[in-house]
């Protein structure tokens, strides 16, 4: 009892707390960009693994509208905009042709994708760290530290992008579109829905979600040609964790596991709490591998 | 995956496989009769991409056994590739004086402990989800090796100077950039006819009909699960060795090739290639480097090789799906 009551008194309680909003605030953009990520599986069946380079190229983007209009806002939907442009024609481009073969053949050619756009932003952009400043610099205290206001605003932003996404989802006709078209394709088509166009919008649709939230993030790290590539595999972690294609379950996993890999990060090095996911992934590949948040085991 | 179709005449007994065998012998002799005089003709630089290209192409052709022949996409080859490296590098940086032959025992036996530990949870899962797991398993690897600085040294890897080429008894001597050559020559040719025999056998026709239709084979009574733990620590072990090669050839091992980009590239490979051949992924491996030092010999160095080369990739899996091998056979045939 003693060593655990040690144990206890040694858990910085300040820190966990400061963690834990470190950890929903990383949580909810890891949503965004894997809830665009589940989207595209869900619908299509391609395995997206483009999709940490869109998020890539969302950010670029935004430093470039940025730089010429200094305005965070037009450059956030200015960038989620060409993204998502470049999407409907990677999609139209590169997967349109694949439609009725092996999913695994979307996983190849989007990777295809991915080492173009990437070398695309090396040659274009440099391997400078480019910065996009935060559009608030208010700060306030949280126990010592002057936590930064955006970093809140960046979490209830994405909310917001979600929430939207999932009333449009609800109650929009293109959203019902999509949704039917997931339940049935053959149906969908037969009851007169443009499957492909359909197809193109959710590509689209996915891809703005990821540049939105390259933006959001920018200003936290700053902009380089590599950042897609940590986000993609934590992006696929979190979809598989919370079940492909599962949309309310990628977005608690994203949670879930920004929490745990931030707790970890009190004791460790942050780049070693990557592989605490990682165990999370495979004990949930082994247990319920239709992810954690399947309402029915297949 | 599409499929290549099955090579009939090889099954079928007498004429027609008689036939096909003595053809196969001979071109696989004139082959290596080229890749033998090779050395002798070229200059410095491209006799060391050669070697390296065999190095790729034996990377390859061990995943072309998951992809082509067992129909399991595997984007953790990195992880055996690079646990190759640093096993070996262990050795030659442990043992006093530093011993080929250890080297090789080292890194296959890491290679080994990696593909058990990967085999084990990952052949549980199918499709895309075997794609993912393996992605992510070759990328704890690579955290554990870039961040265990005091035993990896970190990103900078390890440095080592190659050991001599020693035949017990017959032969000792320095490596020479054409001695290197037929060594990996002779590694990378014995390993194509072991991986050959392999999907020739028993064995491999399983897998093959696991690629096929697998809950069939499960119905007929094989265990499907052993036979694909199997095949990917098979796999692992010659990506394992494909990894001492380049660790020795290079005389250092470092974490970025444990990175899931190299796994990328060895999909790439197969792909280009065409799967399911074994010949194929050599033919991409060196198809993918020849045009790289093309493109950045006419364009400049500072031209990222990797857009055009990424283009012709997909290009390739819309339009030519069997690769370039598989295109080839078709052309023959006609």
């Amino acid at each position: 009892m003693g060593a655990l009551g040690q144990f206890l008194q040694s858990i910085p309680v300040d820190l966990l707390l400061i963690q834990t909003v470190n950890g929903i605030v990383a949580g909810m953009i890891l949503a965004l960009v894997a809830s665009g990520l589940t989207l595209i599986f869900g619908i299509m069946d391609v395995v997206n693994f483009a999709h940490g380079e869109l998020f890539m190229l969302g950010a670029y983007f935004g430093f470039v509208v940025f730089s010429a209009t200094g305005s965070f806002w037009l450059a956030l939907f200015g960038s989620s905009l060409i993204v998502a442009i470049l999407g409907a024609a990677m999609q139209i481009v590169a997967l349109r042709p694949l439609i009725g073969r092996d999913p695994l053949n979307t996983i190849l050619v989007t990777f295809g994708v991915s080492l173009i756009l990437q070398n695309y932003a090396l040659w274009q952009f440099g391997p400078v760290v480019r910065k996009i400043p935060e559009p608030i610099s208010s700060q306030f205290t949280l126990f010592y530290l002057q936590y930064p206001w955006y970093r809140i605003l960046i979490a209830a932003l994405s909310a917001a992008i979600i929430g939207g996404f999932w009333l449009f989802l609800k109650y929009g006709k293109f959203g019902i579109w999509i949704r039917a078209t997931a339940q049935d394709r053959t149906m969908a088509q037969a009851m007169g829905i443009p499957v492909p166009l359909v197809y193109t919008g959710v590509f689209a649709i996915g891809a703005a979600m990821a540049a939105a939230s390259g933006v959001l993030f920018a200003p936290m790290v700053g902009v380089s040609h590599t950042m897609g590539l940590d986000w993609v595999l934590k992006a696929f972690i979190v979809v598989v964790v919370g079940g492909m294609g599962n949309f309310g379950g990628s977005i608690a996993a994203a949670i879930l596991i920004s929490l745990v890999e931030s707790y970890a990060a009190i004791w460790v090095n942050p780049s070693q709490a990557v592989i605490v996911s990682f165990v999370i992934l495979i004990l949930t590949l082994l247990f319920r591998p239709t992810g954690l948040f399947a309402t029915t085991p297949r | 995956m599409t499929t290549a179709p099955l090579d009939k005449s090889r099954m079928l007994p007498g004429g027609a496989g008689l036939r096909h065998t003595a053809i196969f012998w001979i071109a696989f002799c004139l082959l290596m009769a080229a890749l033998i005089a090779a050395p002798l003709v070229l200059s410095e630089f491209w006799r060391r991409l050669l070697t390296e290209i065999l190095i790729w192409g034996l990377l390859a052709m061990s995943s072309d056994l998951l992809i082509g022949y067992t129909g399991m996409v595997s984007f953790g080859h990195s992880a055996f590739f690079g646990l190759g490296m640093y096993g070996a590098a262990s050795a030659l940086l442990i043992v006093d004086p530093p011993n080929l032959w250890l080297a090789i025992l080292f890194g296959l036996v890491s290679a080994a402990g990696a593909a058990l530990f990967v085999a084990y949870f990952s052949t549980r899962l199918r499709d895309i989800y075997f794609a993912i797991t393996t992605l992510i398993f070759s990328q704890i690897f690579y955290v554990i090796i870039f961040t265990w600085t005091a035993v990896t040294g970190g990103e900078n890897g390890l440095i080592f100077t190659r050991p001599h080429l020693s035949i017990p008894f017959l032969y000792n001597a320095r490596f020479t950039s054409t001695t290197m050559h037929w060594f990996v020559l002779a590694i990378v040719a014995v390993s194509y006819l072991i991986l050959r025999r392999v999907t020739q056998s028993p064995f491999g026709m399983v897998l093959q009909s696991i690629r096929e239709n697998e809950p069939r084979t499960r119905a007929i009574g094989y265990r499907v699960e052993r036979f694909k733990m199997v095949a990917v620590m098979l796999s692992g072990l010659f990506a394992g060795l494909a990894g001492v090669l380049y660790a020795i050839q290079n005389e250092f091992a470092a974490p970025d090739f444990v990175y899931f980009l190299t796994s990328g590239e060895t999909v790439i490979y197969n792909v280009m290639g065409g799967i399911g051949t074994l010949v194929g992924p050599i033919v991409g491996a060196g198809f993918f480097h020849l045009m790289r030092e093309l493109l950045s010999r006419f364009l400049g160095d500072q031209f990222p090789y990797l857009i055009p080369l990424g283009i012709t990739f997909i290009a390739m899996i819309i339009f030519l799906p069997q690769g370039i091998m598989g295109f080839a056979r078709r052309w023959l045939n006609e």
